[in-house]
This record gives structure tokens, C-alpha cells and sequence, in this order.
């Protein structure tokens, strides 16, 4: 995909916008000072160190972790205590996770089926064929049927990822989505981002695949600390970082 | 076999060569297993055989035709001191079962209860909750039953000075008095819409289901059920004129009259076994939802769901799993500690055929029999429903 392309499908629309935010956990400052506006269709990469903040970066993002300072509005919602708020939130936000979290005790189709019922009020049988539209495009219409346990890494994930669009998000955020699975199943996942990347779907991934960043990614951000430390397009920010702290993560990742 | 391939070259048959070999050796064993056990019993069998005819005794049932010659206080069904023991029998077992199913529902409920208020972010809750289990579950149960027993027919005032609760319900060393219920002719119009309410319940549950399939409406199929089933009745109850009076006790000089007695021993047992054993279904209840991982409760949340319907969809079915096995275990301590019944004169199995009418007839080999006959029957009744329940709700995987 090339830089035109890329950028054209970028609207003014604002999906996601932080300002000076904070957060603790007890005495422990993980985020410092976060600022960042994510416009709607725009592709995002986190990458950083281990313990960096970028998970909880993105867990602040629809509330699974609560900040202390500072404002997250998220489609124009701000996200306060308000369960309303949050509730509206978590309804235009879909997540992955690196453990895939899918509901063992539920075949693979009612995880898909789960949240557009109870959350949607939609009816089963519409909700089913939604699922299956979206097994069919994570390539798994085949093993609807089948329970979590019975899938492997790749597979679960790419369930995870259709869970997620059957609610369909405005936004999509990745939570290290390929750091739990075998080398063989990490393509697979990342196939389907890159399918979900070109319908236009805004989307924060924290990732270590520096591949994928390059390829889909409209800016990538790098934290360490809990900071921002640079942010950049990935040909300027792989080829020319800016800070020390960005050199020595790249060299530590890329070359080996 | 690939075994029998590679040690070919040590031919003719061998004892050791059988006993190396996976699948003889397992077959050895199970052969040896089988007949020590054989001889086991065997041995146990000829040795009672021999003893009994050394002191001139038989093993005969005869017994249980013959009147009993004794009373018992709490009696289901119509029993006197001229009934058979086999009366007496079934007597026991009514009153064991009675306890037993009390009890288990009580501790269910109060059990899943503090197990989840130990769960709750209130401190004072949690704390008081965790200081009541342990003190409890690590006193024996016989202690709480003769200490419950005490309170209540030493501490509590005599009949004629009955606690009395607007004079429905009085409260004595004799026991909890409730009114009794009297039913008139028209009562029969309220069982019946009862039932119909029950019926009308699961109709709905299953009509709603389906308009939740069709359209993704929610029907509040709770507060429906509710009306059908409390509502309707009370409903005709009023129409059809009250035909239900409740017919309180009456304080003589020396005891309380009438009304729907639970007596001392009875409350002992029941009170003492709900508490001890719902100690232990409180942890079993904690363990069972803090095993599952909290992501799920994540992904629930990230998907838009509520707390409440969280709790509901995705935690409660898979807590269950966990829960089920050691639940059963529990319902089974419960039945078979209810034999304690004998430190309070409690009348069950144990008080009855195991008790009086062994000493009184001497015959202590056909008693125990068919005590653990019983019993075994009852925990494998438990057993076998838990198992089904659990094979319902189990996981599928790989």
C-alpha cells in the first residue's frame, strides 16, 4: 500500500482524543503525560518495551483500566465513572487480546452470537448470519460449530477478531494479538488485520511485528517508561529514529 | 505386537516375559486384584458365619414384622409403640431424608451466599463472613449440634412463657411452633392454579425465549414467573373466599397445643448441619468463580456487556463446573453427618432401625445391613443426580 493511498482514506473525523493523561497504579506512574488524537480510519502501531505502558495505553481506551488525570473521549463519548458512558464506549469499541479470551463454555459461533444478542437486542437468527459472514472473512465458517477448545492458537485468534466485528466496532484495538501463538499461526492473524485494514476500520494495535507496522500502519508510535517518546510514519520512523532510547529498542528487535 | 517383534529372538514361553509385556501385565494384575479380594470377602463372610452359629445366632429379617414396643416423638407418618419395626424403619428413613434435604437447601443457599459476599469489595462484609466460616468449619459438627440443642432446651424459656410472635408463632424449649395449616373444600382451586402457574411460567420462559431469538427483545421473564407463580394463586386464593386458615398453637399450662411443631432436636440437627456444611460451600463457591480467569470478565466488558449479565452468561456456567464435583461431596458429608442425630435423640436411620430396634432385638447383623444398605443407596441416589447435572454443564475440549 502506498503513502497516497494510505493517507487518502484518513477522515477529520476525530475517533480517539487524550489529553494529559495520567495514570498510577499505587505509587507506580505508568502512563505520564499522554497526548494523542487518533483520527477515524487511522491505522496505529504501539510498540515500545516490555512494561512500557502500551497495553495499559489501550485498556484506558475503553475502560478496562481507569485513568487518573487528564481525558479520554473516545466518538465524541467522554469516559468518566458514567457506567453509561462506559457502557456506549465499549459498544463502538471491539478488542483482541493476546490470550484470545474467547468463552470456553460457548461453541464458536455463540461467542460470535453473544454480545449482538444481549448487548444489540438483535435477533438470534440475524445474528447468526452475521457470524457467520464474519467466520467466513477470518476464513473459519468451517468450524462454527466446534467449542474454543477444540481450535488452535490461530484459529481462536481469528475467532477473537470476528467476536469483535460482530458487534461492528468503529474502532479496533489489538492487544499484543500474535505474541501467544506458535511462528506458524502468526501470519494467519496477521492476514486477517491486513484484510480488516483495508476496509477502512480504525485500528490501535500494540505489536512487536515490525512487518505488519511497515505494511499497514499509518503512524507508529513508540513509548518507553510511560511516555511518548516519538511518534512517526514507519519508513521515517524505521529508517530514521529520532531519539536514542527508539535506536537502541529498533536495534534490539530488528536485528537478529 | 511390536513388543513380542523385538524380543523374538527370546524364544518359548516365560513367566517374565509375560509380566514385561504392557497389556498381559495389566491383565496379571487385574487377575490377582480380582482374587484376593474374592478371598477377602470370602474369609470376612465364613468368619461372621462361624461366629453367629457359635453364639447360637441366624441371619433373618423375621424381626422387622414384629412390633417395635417403643415410641418416637416426630413421626411423619401414623406410628405407635404397637407398629413393626419396619414402621419404625421407614419412620427413621423419612426423618433422616427430611433432615438431609433441609439441610441441603438451606446450606446451598446460605453456602452461595457468603460465598460470594467473601467476594465482595466490602471490607467489614468480607471480613465478618471470613471469621464466621473459619470459626465454624473448624469446630466438629457434633459440637454445634449439642451446643444448638442446649440453647434451645436450656436457654429458652418454658411453654407457658413462650416467646410469642403476635401469637402465630411461638418459640419455647419445646421447639418452634408454627401455625397450622386447615384447608377448606375451595383450597383445591388454588393448587390447581398453582400448578397452572408453574405450567404457565415455563411457557412463558419458552415463548420468550423465542421472541428473543426473533427479535432481540429481552422479555422480563423473572418478574412473569413471579406472577404466575406466587401472583395467579394468590389471585384465586382471594376470589375463591380464603379457603386456607392457619390455625396457630394454643399456650396450655404445661406445653403448647396444635399448631405445626419443629421440635428441639430436630432444629438442632437441622440448624447445625445448614451452618457447618454451608461453610464449606461457601469456599467451594469461592474457589469456583476465582478460578476463572479474569479476562473473560475483560473480554465480557470489552464486548459491551454488563457486569450483572457478565456474572450471568459467562461466569455462573463456567463456575459451575468447578463448583458441581466438590458440592456433591458436601451433599453427601451432609446426609451421612445427620446420623450424629443420635447425640440429640434425633429419631432418623441411625436412631430407629440402628438404634433402639437393634438393642431391643439383638439383632445387630440384619440392623447394620440395612443401615448401610440405606445410606449407600441415598449417596449414590446424590451421587448419580450431581453426575448427570455435572456431565450437562461440563466443558467440551479438544
Amino acid at each position: 500500500m502506498n503513502e497516497q493511498a494510505a493517507t487518502k482514506d484518513i477522515s477529520d473525523e476525530i475517533a480517539v482524543q487524550i489529553n494529559g493523561m495520567h495514570k498510577w497504579y499505587g505509587d507506580f506512574h505508568v502512563l505520564k503525560d499522554i497526548n494523542l488524537t487518533v483520527n477515524a480510519g487511522e491505522r496505529l502501531v504501539i510498540c515500545g518495551p516490555s512494561g512500557s505502558g502500551k497495553s495499559t495505553l489501550i485498556r484506558c481506551i475503553n475502560r478496562l483500566e481507569e485513568h487518573q488525570q487528564g481525558d479520554i473521549i473516545v466518538d465524541g463519548i467522554e469516559l468518566t465513572d458514567d457506567l453509561k458512558h462506559i457502557d456506549a464506549v465499549r459498544r463502538e469499541v471491539g478488542m483482541c487480546f493476546q490470550h484470545f479470551n474467547l468463552f470456553p463454555h460457548l461453541s464458536v459461533l455463540e461467542n460470535c452470537t453473544l454480545a449482538p444478542i444481549w448487548v444489540r437486542k438483535t435477533p438470534k437468527k440475524e445474528a447468526e448470519e452475521t457470524a457467520m459472514e464474519f467466520l467466513e472473512k477470518v476464513k473459519i465458517p468451517d468450524q462454527a460449530n466446534k467449542f474454543p477448545g477444540q481450535l488452535s492458537g490461530g484459529q481462536q485468534q481469528r475467532v477473537a477478531i470476528a467476536r469483535s466485528l460482530c458487534m461492528k466496532p468503529r474502532i479496533m484495538l489489538f492487544d499484543e494479538p500474535t505474541s501467544a501463538l506458535d511462528p506458524e499461526m502468526i501470519s494467519e492473524v496477521l492476514d486477517v488485520m491486513i484484510d480488516l485494514a483495508e476496509t477502512g476500520m480504525t485500528m490501535l494495535c500494540v505489536t512487536h511485528e515490525m512487518g505488519f507496522a511497515r505494511k499497514v500502519a499509518h503512524r507508529v508510535i513508540f513509548m518507553d517508561q510511560g511516555e511518548i517518546i516519538e511518534q512517526n510514519e514507519p519508513e521515517e520512523f524505521f529508517h530514521n529514529p529520532q531519539s536514542d532510547r527508539t535506536k537502541l529498542f529498533l536495534s534490539q528487535i530488528l536485528d537478529h | 505386537m511390536s513388543t513380542a517383534t523385538v524380543s523374538s529372538t527370546d524364544q518359548g514361553f516365560s513367566l517374565l516375559r509375560l509380566w514385561r509385556n504392557k497389556e498381559s501385565r495389566s491383565v496379571i494384575i487385574q487377575i490377582i486384584t480380582v482374587a484376593v479380594l474374592f478371598a477377602f470377602f470370602a474369609f470376612l463372610i465364613s468368619n461372621a458365619a462361624t461366629n453367629l452359629e457359635r453364639i447360637g445366632k441366624n441371619y433373618n429379617f423375621a424381626f422387622l414384622w414384629e412390633a417395635s414396643n417403643y415410641d418416637i416423638s416426630q413421626t411423619m407418618i401414623a406410628y405407635t409403640s404397637q407398629s413393626s419395626n419396619f414402621q419404625a424403619m421407614i419412620v427413621g428413613i423419612l426423618n433422616t431424608l427430611m433432615v438431609a434435604i433441609f439441610g441441603i437447601i438451606t446450606a446451598t443457599l446460605l453456602g452461595f451466599f457468603m460465598g460470594v459476599v467473601r467476594l465482595s469489595n466490602n471490607f467489614v462484609a468480607n471480613r465478618m463472613v471470613y471469621c464466621v466460616i473459619e470459626f465454624i468449619r473448624n469446630v466438629p459438627v457434633l459440637l454445634h449440634i449439642v451446643l444448638i440443642y442446649g440453647i434451645v432446651v436450656n436457654v429458652l424459656p418454658h411453654p407457658k412463657a413462650a416467646m410469642n410472635l403476635a401469637d402465630t408463632f411461638f418459640l419455647s424449649n419445646r421447639g418452634l411452633y408454627f401455625p397450622a395449616p386447615e384447608f377448606g373444600d375451595a383450597f383445591i382451586f388454588v393448587t390447581i392454579s398453582f400448578v397452572a402457574g408453574i405450567i404457565g411460567a415455563f411457557l412463558f420462559a419458552r415463548h420468550a425465549h423465542k421472541v428473543q431469538d426473533d427479535t432481540g427483545k429481552a422479555l422480563p421473564v423473572f418478574w412473569a414467573s413471579l406472577g404466575f407463580i406466587i401472583g395467579l394463586p394468590v389471585v384465586v386464593y382471594f376470589i375463591s373466599g380464603m379457603p386456607l386458615e392457619w390455625i396457630p398453637a394454643t399456650q396450655g399450662k404445661f406445653n403448647l397445643k396444635g399448631g405445626m411443631p419443629l421440635k428441639p432436636e430436630f432444629l438442632a440437627l437441622w440448624l447445625a448441619l445448614s451452618v457447618y456444611t454451608a461453610c464449606f460451600i461457601a469456599e467451594i463457591v469461592r474457589a469456583g468463580i476465582v478460578a476463572i480467569d479474569y479476562g473473560q470478565t475483560e473480554a465480557a466488558h470489552a464486548l459491551g456487556i454488563s457486569s450483572g449479565r457478565s456474572t450471568q452468561l459467562v461466569i455462573i456456567p463456567q463456575a459451575l463446573r468447578v463448583i458441581i464435583p466438590p458440592l456433591t461431596s458436601q451433599y453427601l458429608n451432609l446426609t451421612k453427618n445427620s446420623s450424629l442425630a443420635i447425640a440429640v435423640g434425633y429419631m432418623d436411620i441411625m436412631g430407629t432401625i440402628g438404634g433402639v430396634s437393634l438393642n431391643q432385638t439383638g439383632r445387630e447383623m440384619e440392623c447394620m445391613t440395612i443401615v448401610l444398605v440405606l445410606y449407600l443407596a441415598m449417596s449414590l441416589m446424590i451421587s448419580a443426580f450431581m453426575n448427570w447435572y455435572n456431565s450437562r454443564i461440563k466443558l467440551v475440549e479438544r
